[in-house]
């Protein structure tokens, strides 16, 4: 069993009038890669500032690695936490090797793990380069460059990926999977679903500042009993198609497109049981793609049943 | 009050320190208070017909009137952005993200930023101090001394009214307002009011509530400081019993101008001490 890196329990905050955090609870295990999700302005940067003691909380409280946030300890867990902020805003006057330098010496890092950073980054080359001249996507890296800084045990990534062209983005995913090989337990936001999709091994969704579901995304897709689309061809000479072969399942909806591919809608639970009836028939189609419910159909499926959330706890 | 990380507040004031020096606020501020401090010591006396050095005390009085003016506006404009400035860039979350106590933090770049204000001040008028010093005796050099160490502590107090206004305001522009309106009380205000009110009230039922009143304005300590406090100013001026002796101590106006710099980063720091 492993330990809970953070550990968010009934938090609140509010500022002012509008309650930016409403009443969330949620959990991640260490080495976990976890996804918070949502609009913008749904209260993820607020919650990672309250996870960061950077904000108090009005209710609840939170542990990371075991010590309550502002706690007396929390200063000795922060050497083992890595931040970047969204949009990180870092001193456009200092070169990249002395914006690493500076925040190595906060954190009492031995001022060699600099370089090997850089490097692992792709900004050695632009190392003794003041951050003016960098790109967003350059920011975006040393602000991770940052992060990194005294081997982490915890990140917290605000919208990582903004800024980053695909090839950077591929090789961000790939640092954080190696990250994850070491136990490093990651919690990044994003509005960007699509990339999360099969990246993180857990995810919560938050709404207007509510928790609205938390789990892996198959326990989402399940509670919410979403559809899965299934898309089948045959030869244009075969006669018949899928309208005999299953009749026996009720609940699919079938449709036929102009050029005869067909799509099959159905549960989770008679999945199996239609792809088997395709197989098995005497004219089985000679091509079939299987379409699960996407973290965007999962996302907007919370957005319409709002009212499901019990069912997705984890 | 929790243990402070020697080593941390060193990270923060050096780069505070380091970022002065490379936009050349350091030599830029160093060159006015030089230009200013030579003009002033041959030609301060032009208006009385002569023109040339005309011994130490009348060019520090001088100077004093000029320092009155100048070293608290500079001294703000060099603080009011340390806090608001950080956080209205973004960067400040990540700063307090990091192990550092947010009295570290305060301390740190205060810290920093009074040795930018002290290495300006020092080179500034150490160097006129310097052409100064031929022909004249080590007792006006030591008076020198002491005006430009007086120059400092004023500075330090109005730079730690500029970290308590930046981590009040909530904006940059609202913070270069309030500098600015605390340079326009404080320096030019201030003294016009308690004057009014003397006179006013023809000075008889106050009398000695008025001297004490000027402890409460570190430009006004600084002017005693350096004028009152010579012997030969007061008789020059005639100010012998403007003052009483005891608020002419230098050990008060120096412990004066201490709490004026330790009373605001203190209310800074309870302002700033909670998330």
């Amino acid at each position: 069993m492993n330990e809970s890196a953070i550990d968010v329990r009934g938090v609140r905050k509010r500022y002012g009038e509008v309650l930016a955090v409403d009443d969330v609870s949620f959990g991640v295990s260490a080495g976990r890669l976890y996804g918070l999700i949502g609009h913008n302005g749904a209260g993820k940067s607020t919650l990672i500032r309250l996870m960061l003691g950077l904000l108090a909380p009005d209710a609840g409280s939170i542990g990371i690695l075991g010590e309550p946030v502002l706690g007396s300890r929390f200063r000795e867990v922060r050497r083992r936490i890595g931040y970047l902020p969204e949009n990180v805003s870092l001193y456009d006057n200092l070169t990249g090797a002395e914006t690493l330098r500076f925040y190595a010496d906060m954190k009492a890092v031995d001022a060699r793990a600099c370089a090997p950073l850089l490097q692992r980054l792709q900004l050695a080359d632009a190392a003794h380069r003041p951050v003016r001249t960098y790109s967003k996507g350059m920011r975006q890296r040393l602000g991770f460059a940052q992060a990194l800084l005294g081997d982490p045990r915890v990140l917290f990534l605000d919208e990582p990926t903004s800024g980053l062209d695909p090839e950077g983005i591929r090789e961000f995913y790939r640092l954080l999977h190696d990250l994850k090989q070491q136990g490093v337990t990651v919690l990044l936001s994003s509005h960007n679903l699509a990339q999360l999709q099969d990246r993180v091994d857990g995810l919560a969704l938050i709404r207007g500042g509510r928790l609205q579901a938390a789990g892996t995304i198959q326990q989402l897709r399940e509670a919410l009993n979403l559809p899965v689309r299934i898309h089948a061809a045959w030869h244009p000479h075969v006669n018949g198609g899928p309208r005999e072969l299953l009749r026996g399942i009720r609940g699919c909806t079938i449709e036929t497109s102009q050029d005869g591919e067909c799509t099959i809608a159905c549960s989770q639970r008679d999945k199996v049981g239609v792809l088997s009836a395709l197989l098995a028939a005497a004219h089985a189609p000679n091509d079939l793609r299987v379409q699960e419910p996407s973290l965007e159909d999962v996302f907007l499926g919370y957005s319409i049943a709002p009212e499901q959330d019990e069912n997705a706890q984890p | 009050m929790r243990n402070l990380d020697l080593r941390v507040l060193l990270v923060l004031a050096r780069k505070e320190f380091w970022d002065r020096l490379r936009n050349r606020w350091v030599i830029a501020v160093a060159g006015i208070f030089t230009v200013f401090a030579l003009v002033i010591a041959y030609f301060g006396t032009a208006q009385g017909g002569a023109v040339g050095f005309h011994g130490m005390d009348v060019t520090i009085t001088s100077l004093v009137s000029l320092v009155i003016y100048l070293v608290p506006l500079i001294a703000l404009m060099l603080g009011y952005d340390a806090v608001v400035g950080e956080r209205e860039r973004g960067s400040l979350d990540l700063l307090l993200s990091q192990p550092i106590s947010r009295l570290e933090l305060l301390l740190g770049k205060y810290l920093g930023l009074a040795a930018a204000l002290a290495v300006s001040t020092v080179a500034g008028f150490g160097l006129v101090g310097v052409v100064l010093s031929y022909g004249v005796g080590l007792p006006a050099l030591a008076r020198y001394g002491g005006f430009v160490l007086s120059t400092l502590a004023l500075g330090c107090t109005f730079l730690s009214l500029a970290v308590l206004l930046s981590v009040k305001a909530a904006n940059r522009v609202t913070a270069s307002g309030m500098a600015i309106a605390s340079w326009f009380l404080l320096v030019l205000v201030y003294d016009l009011i308690l004057l009014g009110l003397m006179v006013a009230t023809s000075g008889q039922p106050y009398a000695d509530v008025f001297p004490a009143l000027l402890l409460l304005n570190p430009a006004d300590v600084f002017r005693i400081l350096n004028v009152y406090a010579m012997e030969e100013m007061r008789a020059l001026y005639g100010l012998a019993t403007a003052m009483p002796g005891t608020l002419t101590n230098p050990w008060l106006l120096g412990a004066v101008m201490l709490a004026w710099i330790v009373v605001p980063l203190a209310l800074a720091y309870r302002s700033f001490r909670t998330p």
